[in-house]
């Protein structure tokens, strides 16, 4: 190439660099002064938009589907909502359990229906909400249950003083370790019906009660399900418990906020005219400046210029928040390895480690990683001295990789270490590559090398991590797509740098 | 700790991220890397342009052949087996026979043929070459190290690297094999680099672990004697490799044999950046003479390529040692 091309090539690079940070600046700013998003983090209030998904299948007949809304509740106000349901005509009806009604003379096949609301986390509480308790019913049991749950009860009402604690107690003995026999009884026949149970004994102890549903709100779900829950009164007010819950996933324990989605005990989808329905919800947090802003925001949201991932519905919007920030994570691998000059064991595999850290949380990762490693490590110099060829080799390592998750799930679960359980999270066949390319590198550069590499590429993984769970960072990657046109400049300023690395004046110091 | 990077730049240190913008991707084809990564395609284009390469035994190029390999090396007293595609001297072994007819290593360790087998099974399955391919392997001649300069090394044969940029060559040097690298000739493993005068041959400067050294480390002897015969020739044959490869940023590894005379034994092209700490010296100042060379002095042929060489690049220090 000659001097001149090289120039002209240079020349070109510049020209596609400022015209991306132009576009990319220019996105950002767009959003920022139209659209009133905050370029920072912090001075603004949690929106959650949640999207539920009403699928049946119809078949022919006229079809009536209603689904029950979130009403004003303490904590929450529901900013604005809508319904996407091409041919169906929609009505929201208010009340004390707000519902959306879709009508349809004749449908036929799959059908999928979609209600989303904004809803504002606020701090406001909500005085005058009354909501109307039920009348107490006559219920009674078969015989042993029968005379199980009268003693249950009976030394649940011993211990309280009120309706709300005698809920409390009552809850209590179903909760723990050391159940008495009743409760084991009753768990054995009821096993399916367990809130109804619950519901059925206060009101047989003459407390007005009844099964509500709630949403769990956890950032970037998918596909998620109510959580069933006891709302119990005492006199005109009326109190939320939760219910001992076995089958949630031990990844889930951890508490987060709920939103009540039906508040009374209605049933919460109700379909006439179709079979085979079901509702699942997805959810994302956004932050968004002032409350003014997000309700003329919405209106805004479809229109041409607002080329933004949130017009997209929620769930894939969820989707989108994870895949976003994997350019940042690949930025930092760059700046390392060029202007750092780090070395790592494959190129990206530290921002694919990063992704599982952020689903495992740092210190379980990395613990997970160095036993997974260490041990594959281990497993793969005993496969070496078999004379293997390269493919069924690593095949024969990821299955043992597999097999080392599924050993340490397994032991730490029974040790009780529920945190080991996310060691599932990492990207097993990257390990088993990853492994792979360790131990050779082990045998032709020593150990020395393979610790290094080793070094290098954890360093990289923690580095991207911190930056890729950086709130700021989440924050302008998923409301400024221009974000990404910056970064995409970025890369393409540090590709054609020549200047030297970090690490170089270090190897070449000698020479100064 | 660290050097500030502008007195390296005065310095003229080529660095790794320059290396590969401004010298590979911009002389080197792509096309062209086969060429030089796998060692079977060198020596075929070597031989033609009547380049001295170590003389090739035999080829393993299947299963089948590793089972005869007994045959292969009927009659054969010593000699070298490598994988085509290798790199760094990765699944290199050297073996002699002995008195009863056994291979040894030069450590002096026995090496069955079952042994042998296995290793040379392994190489074809591609545990020696890049990127884990299946591979070939390459039987050769031993090359006779010249008496003189088989003091200066640990086992392994010492090398001379030219860097040869768009066919002038620009900087060399010896890397001496020591105990520390296991009798391999590389730098990062603890070889000792002795940097050489374009222009004569003679030693500037020596490194081992980045560090500079006087005497080899294994036999103590004085690194400033090392003076390397028929230099000359061994210019132009490294200049005559970039005629053959068609490479413009090229590393090419040689060996003294004592009765051959210089030998190309392999040719890289992404050669590393070690050769200024052995010459205490950066590559810069004379890559971008080479750059700014007209079309005239390009199209010279390769002895009149090493004589400007020489002329240009001739050191005017002292030696260092």
């Amino acid at each position: 190439m000659t001097v001149k091309k090289q120039f002209d090539t240079k020349i070109s690079l510049f020209i596609l660099v400022v015209t991306l940070l132009v576009i990319g600046i220019g996105l950002t700013l767009h959003r920022h002064l139209v659209y009133e998003v905050p370029l920072l983090y912090g001075e603004t209030q949690t929106v959650w938009s949640v999207e539920a998904k009403v699928e049946f299948t119809a078949n022919g007949k006229p079809v009536k589907v209603s689904l029950s809304r979130p009403g004003e509740q303490e904590g929450y106000a529901v900013l604005n909502e809508a319904g996407a349901s091409p041919g169906y005509g929609l009505n929201f009806s208010e009340g004390a359990s707000p519902t959306a009604e879709w009508t349809k003379r004749a449908a036929t096949g799959r059908q999928e229906l979609f209600y989303r609301a904004d809803i504002l986390a606020t701090q406001q509480t909500i005085s005058n909400q009354v909501i109307p308790a039920p009348a107490i019913r006559a219920v009674s049991w078969q015989e042993p249950y029968e005379t199980a749950i009268n003693a249950i009860l009976q030394r649940a009402y011993t211990t309280s003083a009120d309706n709300y604690s005698l809920t409390k107690e009552l809850l209590k003995q179903f909760k723990g370790v050391d159940r008495g026999q009743h409760v084991e009884l009753l768990k054995t026949h009821f096993n399916n019906s367990l809130p109804e149970l619950v519901v059925d004994m206060l009101h047989k102890a003459n407390v007005p009660a009844s099964i509500v549903y709630g949403l769990e709100l956890r950032d970037g779900r998918r596909r998620q399900a109510l959580l069933p829950l006891l709302r119990v009164w005492q006199g005109s007010t009326s109190r939320i418990f939760h219910f001992p819950d076995e089958s949630k996933s031990v990844l889930d324990q951890q508490d987060a906020p709920v939103l009540l989605w039906q508040q009374t005990g209605a049933p919460v989808l109700d379909v006439i005219g179709a079979t085979d329905s079901s509702v699942r919800f997805s959810m994302i947090k956004r932050e968004e400046s002032t409350f003014a802003n997000v309700a003329q925001n919405l209106s805004n949201q479809y229109s041409f210029f607002n080329f933004s991932i949130h017009s997209l519905p929620i769930e894939e919007q969820a989707l989108f928040k994870t895949i976003l920030i994997i350019p940042i994570g690949a930025l930092v691998v760059c700046i390392l390895r060029v202007l750092i000059g780090l070395k790592t064991s494959g190129t990206f595999m530290p921002v694919l480690i990063a992704l599982a850290f952020v689903q495992t949380s740092l210190v379980t990762g990395l613990i997970g990683f160095l036993l997974v490693v260490a041990t594959g490590l281990v497993l793969r110099s005993y496969l070496s001295k078999l004379n293997l060829l390269l493919v069924p080799r690593i095949t024969a390592v990821i299955i043992t990789v597999i097999a080392i998750i599924g050993v340490f799930s397994v032991f730490s679960y029974k040790l009780g270490l529920t945190e080991g359980l996310r060691i599932t999270f990492f990207p097993m066949i990257i390990l088993s590559w990853t492994i792979e390319r360790m131990s050779i590198l082990w045998e032709e550069e020593g150990s020395k090398e393979v610790f290094k590499q080793g070094t290098g590429s954890l360093f990289t993984a923690v580095l991207a991590y911190w930056v890729m769970t950086d709130p700021w960072v989440r924050h302008l990657t998923f409301n400024f797509l221009g974000i990404q046109f910056v970064v995409l400049a970025l890369v393409l300023m540090i590709g054609s740098y020549t200047g030297y690395r970090l690490l170089e004046l270090k190897r070449f110091k000698e020479l100064g | 700790m660290f050097v500030m990077p502008w007195t390296l730049r005065k310095r003229g240190i080529l660095g790794m991220n320059r290396r590969n913008i401004s010298y590979i991707s911009r002389y080197n084809e792509r096309r062209l890397f086969p060429l030089v990564d796998n060692k079977l395609k060198t020596k075929v284009l070597a031989e033609a342009a009547c380049i001295n390469t170590p003389k090739l035994i035999g080829l393993v190029e299947s299963q089948y052949d590793v089972t005869r390999l007994d045959e292969i090396l009927e009659g054969i007293n010593g000699f070298a087996i490598k994988p085509a595609n290798g790199s760094g001297g990765k699944g290199i072994m050297v073996l002699k026979r002995n008195a009863e007819g056994e291979f040894v290593k030069s450590s002096g360790s026995v090496v069955s043929l079952r042994q042998l087998q296995r290793h040379v099974s392994n190489t074809l399955a591609g545990l020696h070459s890049l990127g884990g391919s299946p591979d070939v392997a390459l039987i050769e001649d031993l090359i006779e190290v010249d008496t003189f300069l088989s003091d200066y090394s640990y086992e392994g044969v010492p090398d001379i690297r030219v860097i040869v940029c768009r066919g002038f060559p620009v900087m060399a040097m010896i890397r001496l094999a020591t105990r520390a690298s296991d009798g391999k000739a590389n730098l990062h493993q603890g070889a000792v680099g002795v940097g050489l005068d374009i222009a004569t041959g003679r030693p500037l400067n020596a490194v081992q672990f980045g560090e500079q050294v006087t005497h080899h480390p294994d036999s103590g002897k004085n690194l400033s004697e090392l003076a390397i015969p028929d230099w000359q020739t061994l210019l132009k044959l490294a200049a005559r490799c970039y005629d053959i490869s068609g490479l413009g940023y090229l590393g090419t590894d040689i060996v003294l044999d004592s009765k051959r005379g210089p030998m190309l034994l392999e040719l890289n092209a992404r050669p590393g950046l070690a050769i200024q700490l052995a010459n205490g010296e950066g590559l810069l100042h004379r890559l971008r003479k080479i750059d700014s060379l007209s079309k005239k002095e390009l199209s010279l042929d390769a002895d009149q390529r090493a004589a400007l060489s020489q002329q240009w690049f001739a050191s005017e220090k002292e030696n260092l040692l």
